[in-house]
């Protein structure tokens, strides 16, 4: 089989001088999307952020397109064609939605005017809302801001991390409509969900991940049929 | 025309300095609130970085004044100023990369680089005094007056002239030039943005590949460009003394607080505000009552609530009443 | 410990040596002005070392232990006192109680317009009432004999008596300030503290009636056991003690002087160490030390941040406003137009940095070392300038950098001051 799009393989690494991650391998296929649940303090955050060269890895290596780019910092990913939207202050609050799209395209000296058409296309609140203040929208909005801002540099992989926290049911089904549409232009998808359940019902590939090492790793369909995933982690 | 007259009064006591000290404080509060959003600490050498541009900017001055070039009616250090802007940019560059940079790189807490800035203030203090010295300065020349108490009373037939000095012109228009630039700059350019993006959220503005370093930069040249034009509009409009200038850190500081830390909006009302109400708790109304009261009734002090020395007790008093009850300021700041 | 006591041998070697090859008298001079600094420093190492307080008011407290002098030994004026003593301390107070009416009527009252309206009514026509017994008082005191007095005069008493009074004076005032900076932002703290220091020092030049304003008070009386030197120069006694160790009457009297203050301002410098060495390894110093850690976490744990905070201040300042009191007394005059914020205030806080901030000893090393240099590079500094310019042709350019040599203090003060913070930020003693 030929190696995915991305990977992070047999990742061992932390913050500090203690190790969060123990040989953690997560991939994710060209315009597929993999999702990474598991309980609380697994590591999942940590994984996403090893692969996005947030932390130094002790072990192991992350490649892109068969390249290494284990070395990279995180703003040299964006440029390779990464794009990654944080959990939490993950919009420019006081600038107003244009702009914020615009700061995500900052790398970029050409003209994005079709991307943010484009991202306007699948957003189309934002397009509304685009001369207001970011941090004046609601929390599903905000989050299209941000996902919308990390695809302004055109990215081959999106990571979200937990791109539902704290949004009601309706937002999180709409969010996760959004993002099969952003996999079907041909993005990959990399996710952390807290709502496993859900995620997994979309996700291509799913990784369970406890005490920073993988346990299950199948297709999303099979790990929501697999009876010890459904009893240890989606609640019966 | 008793009316009219009370209000050129108020007008050429009250109104006119205040709009001018206004602009100067609100020029100062830009630099100071400019550092505080990138920079995230309260900048104590603000004054006396005022000092150092305005002293080169006095040096330029004398040399253009040397050479026969002067401005017309304006005064001369408007010509200077862009040396004066120029170097001081190169000082606050070579005094960040010398002496800030380590301590951004360590995530040092803002106290600390308070300190720091203490000990930046203390030699550009020294080096401000080791070639000007202490004394006062004055460099205004030019015409004195766009118009004269005397031309006013002449042209209106009132009792009461209105003076308005060349330098209190020069101060407004010159503030509404910058300001109006530092907006369009802050909101139009790609530049601008990405400063407001780091001030914001300077993890993300990191993620989307602004660089931390050129926003730096931009920051310390604007903030040194706004401290030099500050600086030489106030001493154009009093005069140039080394220590006056730091006593200004209170006032600068003061309407930064006041409009809330970090807002730029915020820093220009807060030096009208500084300014008008230092102004007003100063001035003996004597003079604009005996227009509008009768006689009867009239006051036989000099109706000053507070006499000029206690100009800083105005701004300390507004500062601590803005602390006490709106912590983030008039216009919402950045975090207590 | 053997590292500590070599840096003091060594801080103790520059006072030799420049009673050596300058004067005793002026070692002396240096060394009990780089006592008072010591003391101020701990006081403000008390705030930064023991919590993380930044005040940079310590002009201000300095300040007001002066006032303290003043107010207590100063010879008593009575034609003044009667004249509108009353009239002042009745406006005062009517300042006072208005400000705290409107303080309780702020907590009291519900929020809303009501609130709005009253509070400010209350504030202005307190100001207005304050104004209208106030003012004929101040002019009645200052017009008393305005050449020697114009004030309400002192209370004549010993002025030992005015030091404790000064750390009152000084806790009265951080107390005020405390209470509404303290629980902000560091800077704001900072900001605050440096207002109010400028206000104080625009109090005492100002308001004539107080302590003559620029006038300066004079002839305050020496601390108990301090004697003048002319007292001791016709003393019989004293003349053949000197001749009979083989000194001259008049140098040996200024050096007894000083002696004695050296012995006086080291009790209670002594004092104030043994005191903060206590404190610090108190509970409550414990407790303070983990709040300035980690404020977040001790105030999860349930101490009351911002009151330890207040607590603290106040203490320090009190310290700084004794040692302000001990100065003033020492100098036997106030002199308000001395005061300023780089000599009172930066130079101290240099000294704390430099000497270790959170260790006392430090401090004291600190004072001694910064207020050696302070000093010296003040009588020495023109003549270093002079040595350097010396190849220079003589023009308009050496005269002037002769001339600037005093500045070079600033300079160099701010460069040690980068120095130590950048690459020794926990001084020459660090915090154990």
């Amino acid at each position: 089989m030929a190696e995915p799009f991305l990977i992070g393989e047999a990742m061992t690494g932390g913050y500090g001088a203690a190790d969060i991650l123990h040989g953690c391998t997560i991939a994710v296929e060209k315009g597929e999307i993999a999702v990474i649940v598991g309980p609380n303090g697994a590591g999942k955050s940590t994984a996403m952020k090893a692969v996005f060269g947030m932390l130094n890895l002790r072990q192991g290596h992350v490649k892109l397109a068969g390249e290494d780019i284990t070395g990279l910092s995180p703003q040299d990913r964006v440029a390779k064609g990464m794009g990654f939207v944080p959990q939490t202050h993950n919009i420019f609050t006081s600038m107003t939605v244009e702009e914020n799209l615009e700061m995500g395209a900052f790398i970029r000296r050409d003209d994005f005017s079709d991307t943010m058409a484009q991202v306007y296309d699948l957003f189309p609140i934002l397009k509304q809302k685009r001369l207001q203040p970011a941090g004046e929208l609601s929390g599903g909005q905000r989050q299209q801001v941000a996902v919308g801002r990390a695809l302004m540099t055109q990215p081959k992989v999106l990571m979200l991390d937990e791109p539902t926290a704290g949004v009601s049911p309706i937002v999180m089904d709409e969010l996760f409509d959004r993002i099969i549409e952003v996999a079907r232009t041909g993005i990959s998808i990399l996710m952390v969900e807290q709502n496993a359940r859900q995620a997994l019902e979309i996700a291509d590939k799913g990784y369970v991940l406890v005490q920073g090492a993988n346990r299950f790793t199948d297709t999303g369909a099979a790990l929501l049929a697999d009876p010890e995933v459904r009893r240890s982690f989606l609640g019966g | 025309m008793d009316f009219l007259n009370a209000l050129v009064v108020f007008l050429n006591f009250v109104f006119v300095p205040g709009l001018a000290y206004g602009a100067q404080l609100a020029l100062g509060a830009l630099g100071v609130t400019l550092i505080y959003g990138i920079l995230r600490f309260s900048n104590f050498a603000h004054g006396d970085t005022m000092a150092f541009g305005t002293m080169v900017t006095i040096y330029a001055t004398w040399g253009l004044q040397a050479a026969g070039i002067t401005f017309g009616i304006l005064p001369t250090a408007l010509l200077g100023l862009p040396v004066g802007i120029a170097v001081t940019a190169l000082l606050v560059l070579a005094t960040d990369w010398l002496v800030y940079k380590f301590y951004r790189k360590k995530k040092a807490v803002p106290t600390i680089l308070v300190m720091v800035s203490l000990g930046v203030m203390f030699v550009m203090n020294g080096i401000v005094r080791l070639f000007i010295g202490v004394e006062e300065q004055n460099f205004a020349d030019g015409e004195r007056f766009f118009i004269s108490a005397g031309d006013f009373k002449a042209m209106t037939g009132l009792t009461e002239g209105l003076a308005i000095k060349t330098t209190q012109g020069v101060t407004v228009v010159t503030a509404l030039i910058v300001v109006a630039w530092l907006f369009w700059f802050l909101q139009k350019t790609r530049t601008g943005k990405s400063m407001r993006a780091f001030s914001d959220n300077e993890d993300l503005a990191l993620l989307s590949g602004i660089n931390p370093d050129r926003v730096v930069q931009v920051t310390w040249i604007i903030a040194a460009a706004l401290a030099t034009i500050a600086g030489v509009l106030y001493g154009l409009d009093k005069s140039f003394k080394p220590f006056t200038y730091f006593q200004l850190l209170l006032p600068i500081f003061a309407a930064a607080i006041v409009g809330g830390l970090g807002n730029p909006i915020g820093a220009i009302a807060g030096g009208f505000v500084i300014a008008f109400s230092e102004v007003t708790v100063t001035y003996a109304w004597k003079k604009v009552l005996t227009y509008v009261l009768p006689e009867s009734i009239m006051p036989d002090s000099l109706v000053q609530l507070m006499t000029t020395d206690y100009k800083f007790a105005v701004s300390f008093s507004i500062l601590i009443l803005v602390l006490l009850f709106m912590p983030t300021g008039l216009f919402k700041g950045k975090s207590v | 410990m053997s590292r500590n006591l070599l840096l003091f041998a060594g801080v103790g070697l520059l006072f030799v040596l420049t009673g050596v090859f300058q004067s005793w008298n002026l070692a002396l001079s240096i060394l009990l002005m780089g006592l008072l600094s010591s003391i101020m420093a701990l006081g403000v190492n008390i705030q930064w070392g023991y919590a993380g307080l930044f005040n940079t008011g310590i002009m201000g407290f300095t300040a007001l232990g002066g006032l303290a002098v003043v107010l207590v030994s100063a010879r008593p004026v009575p034609e003044g006192w009667a004249a509108g003593g009353s009239g002042i301390v009745a406006g005062l107070v009517i300042g006072a109680v208005s400000i705290a009416v409107a303080v309780q009527v702020w907590k009291r009252m519900p929020k809303g317009m009501g609130r709005n309206l009253l509070v400010p009514a209350i504030l202005i026509a307190g100001f207005m009432v304050y104004r209208w017994v106030f003012d004929p008082a101040v002019t009645a005191v200052e017009a008393n004999n305005p050449a020697s007095a114009g004030n309400i005069g002192g209370l004549g008493l010993p002025s030992l008596l005015a030091w404790p009074v000064g750390g009152l004076l000084a806790a009265a005032a951080a107390w005020a300030i405390g209470k509404t900076a303290l629980g902000l932002r560091s800077d704001y703290l900072a900001i605050a503290t440096l207002g109010v220091a400028e206000i104080i020092v625009a109090v005492l030049k100002n308001e004539d009636w107080l302590a003559r304003g620029v006038k300066n008070i004079i002839e305050l009386p020496r601390p108990w056991p301090v004697p003048y030197e002319t007292d001791l120069q016709k003393s019989a006694e004293f003349i053949d003690w000197a001749t009979r160790w083989g000194f001259d009457p008049q140098g040996a009297s200024m050096i007894v002087v000083k002696l004695l203050y050296v012995l006086l301002f080291g009790l209670v410098l002594l004092a104030v160490i043994w005191f903060s060495e206590r404190a610090l390894h108190s509970p409550w110093g414990r407790m303070m030390r983990a709040i300035r850690d980690n404020e977040v976490a001790a105030s999860a744990m349930g101490k009351n941040v911002t009151k330890r905070h207040l607590q603290i201040f106040i203490i320090g300042s009190a310290v700084v406003g004794i040692a302000g009191a001990m100065m003033t007394s020492m100098e036997g005059q106030l002199v308000p137009g001395t005061y300023n914020p780089l000599r009172f205030t930066f130079l101290i806080w240099v000294m704390v940095i430099v000497g270790g901030s959170g260790n006392n000893w430090g401090s004291v090393l600190g004072g001694l070392l910064i207020g050696w240099l302070w000093l010296i590079v003040e009588s020495l500094g023109p003549a270093l300038m002079g040595q350097l310019t010396s190849m220079m042709a003589e023009g308009t350019l050496k005269a002037h950098l002769i001339d600037a040599a005093p500045h070079m203090r600033l300079l160099t003060l701010g460069v040690i001051l980068l120095v130590v913070l950048r690459f020794s930020p926990r001084g020459l003693m660090p915090e154990k």
